[in-house]
């Protein structure tokens, strides 16, 4: 019961952030970005969390995301929707490519290899300046209204339709990745996590599985990072570099990556910080650091895992 | 017909030979104890049987397939389910789960995203079954890591049955026991083995517990099978004793 009302209270403030986010002293776009890295984490958090297989190359399938949609907009048709699907379209094949090479790695040798591949984007993307922008990023776009036929959804000029635009596409990946983790497959996911030998050994070919829970990860990954790109209007090849990888990491691990709404607490706390402490030191990510660590000393489960105990998913 | 033939399996890790050219068959409904002091090869021995890892010598057949090099996932679906000799569960998880988990894959719902409202009811109906056959009724809702190390080992034995083997492996099932998580695990394996002619085979130290289930007894020792016949022959024979019973306990 206590689970429900806290995903209750969790999905009214999303619903009705945009209304007294300014009272509290913040604005649209920065609701919309906490939504969007929220995403990020919990989609890395289906397979740290709950396959218990620690990617540390994320912001590759998150900048590739966010390059596909900026791209395709630039170049190919300025369409939102049409970005958007191309973003996540390349994402996740590129993550369904790697997963297959690496899915036989452990620990943290398939950490590492998720870092040096996602490196591999970043060195793209800085170094093609002619396509990609470069070091400056992919400037001289942005999102385009989107046609619904019967109106016209105008996430261009208006901030707030544009949250609920981002926050409709949150809540189809959320319940999804709740159905997926509440059903048959989603415990395979667990075993794999509590016990890999068990696992196996009940059944279970573990790489198949694997590779399927790191191809959906990827999946919602880029989703997110095309709609971070949407939030800017830009992309930077940052968003494709290690120590993005590393945010996503943190905000799950901060947030509490056994619970299923940790990912968003941490994501949350970590966009609240950078957006406050940024306009007052450059050094605004060892104050982050500091907050990670304190959390981790002092709540190892995360903000939300150590409000309670239980470790199956329940959105 | 044989259910599991192996034929001369050998295998070496670097320079240690840990299991040598050992051929042994059991047929369907026997109850087989595989016996020997530590370091035998035991554990190795049954490694290979189950597809933890290849002999580097030597084949095996199960019911007719040859499994030798086969993934173990593949095994399992054949109808062979192993325990291990440290206990292999899901730690934070319920009696109830871990057996659900178990009875799900064996049920081909791995890849299900959700179940239909008859599917859950039989799924169900079966973990309660296997509960209540292992003696687990009381703690079914208790997280295993909470349970005592007896609970533990009939969790993980449940878990095996839960997949309908043709045949159990147990890696010492009653190590680490006191005497009455013994006798409790010794009818449970008597039970599956006389009530639903499971083929069973069991390694063991416990001398009790192997005169008192085994039809047919195999020794190993430094790799090498030593000897194979009833308890009574294993009992009498001089190269065993000289080898192995004169020594432990
Ligand atoms: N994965 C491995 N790598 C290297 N050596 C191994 C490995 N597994 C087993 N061995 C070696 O093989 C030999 C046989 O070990 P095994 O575990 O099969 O014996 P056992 O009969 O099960 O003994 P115990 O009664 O102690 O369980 C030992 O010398 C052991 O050190
Ligand atoms: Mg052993």
């Amino acid at each position: 019961m206590r689970k429900h009302w806290g995903s209750g209270v969790i999905w009214l403030l999303l619903f009705t952030m945009p209304f007294w986010m300014l009272a509290v002293g913040g604005y649209t776009e920065l609701a919309a970005r906490i939504v969007v890295l929220g995403l990020a984490a919990m989609a890395l958090n289906f397979l740290l969390g709950f396959t218990g297989v620690l990617s540390f190359g994320h912001a590759a399938y998150f900048g590739l995301g966010a390059y596909g949609v900026g791209m395709t907009i630039k170049y190919l048709f300025p369409s939102t929707a049409a970005g958007v699907v191309i973003g996540v379209a390349a994402g996740t094949l590129a993550g369904a490519i790697i997963g297959a090479l690496i899915v036989k790695l452990r620990g943290v040798y398939f950490a590492m290899v998720t870092i040096a591949f996602g490196q591999v984007f970043y060195f793209i993307a800085f170094r093609w300046n002619s396509v990609t922008g470069g070091d400056d990023g992919l400037t001289g776009w942005g999102r385009q209204p989107i046609n619904l036929g019967f109106t016209t959804l105008d996430i261009q000029g208006n901030d707030k339709a544009f949250y609920y635009f981002v926050l409709a596409l949150f809540t189809i990946s959320v319940a999804v990745m709740a159905l997926l983790l509440r059903g048959p497959f989603g415990r395979t996911l667990l075993a794999i996590r509590e016990n890999e030998r068990r696992a196996r050994f009940l059944g279970i070919p573990i790489e198949l599985h694997i590779w399927l829970s790191f191809v959906i990860s990827c999946f919602f990954a880029s989703l997110a990072g095309a709609l971070f790109a949407l939030v800017n209007n830009f992309t930077d090849p940052r968003f494709l570099r290690w120590d993005q990888s590393g945010t996503f990491v943190i905000m799950a691990v901060m947030g509490g990556m056994r619970s299923f709404w940790g990912p968003l607490m941490g994501a949350t706390v970590y966009v609240l910080l950078q957006d406050y402490l940024s306009s007052h030191t450059e050094n605004w990510m060892s104050f982050v650091g500091l907050v990670f660590v304190l959390v981790v000393l002092f709540f190892p489960r995360g903000i939300v895992g150590t409000a309670r105990t239980r470790t199956v998913a329940e959105p | 017909m044989s259910l599991l033939r192996v034929e001369g399996v050998s295998r070496s890790f670097g320079s240690v030979v840990a299991v040598k050219e050992v051929t042994m068959t059991v047929q369907p409904g026997e109850l087989r104890a595989v016996i020997g002091p530590n370091g035998a090869g035991k554990t190795t021995f049954f490694n290979m049987i189950s597809g933890f890892f290849p002999p580097t010598k030597g084949r095996i057949f199960f019911a007719d397939h040859e499994i030798t090099a086969m993934p173990s996932h593949r095994r399992v679906a054949l109808g062979i389910a192993r325990t291990f000799q440290i206990t292999e569960i899901f730690p934070e998880l319920t009696v109830r789960e871990n057996l659900r988990i178990a009875v799900e894959v064996a049920s081909k719902h791995r890849l299900s995203l959700w179940l239909s409202r008859e599917n859950e009811t039989r799924i169900e109906a079966r973990v309660a079954a296997l509960i209540e056959l292992g003696g687990l009724s009381a703690k079914a809702d208790r997280q295993v890591s909470e349970l005592t190390h007896g609970a533990q080992r009939a969790t993980e034995i449940m878990m095996a049955l839960a997949l309908e083997p043709r045949l159990l492996l147990l890696d010492e099932p009653t190590a680490g026991m006191g005497d009455d998580e013994t006798y409790h695990i010794v009818r449970l394996v008597r039970r599956l083995h006389k009530d639903q002619k499971l083929a069973i085979v069991l390694v063991e130290h416990d001398m009790r517990v192997i005169f008192n289930l085994a039809d047919r007894i195999t020794v190993l020792a430094e790799g090498s099978a030593l000897a194979e016949g009833t308890p009574d022959e294993i009992a009498k024979s001089e190269a065993v004793q000289a080898a192995y019973l004169g020594k432990v306990r």
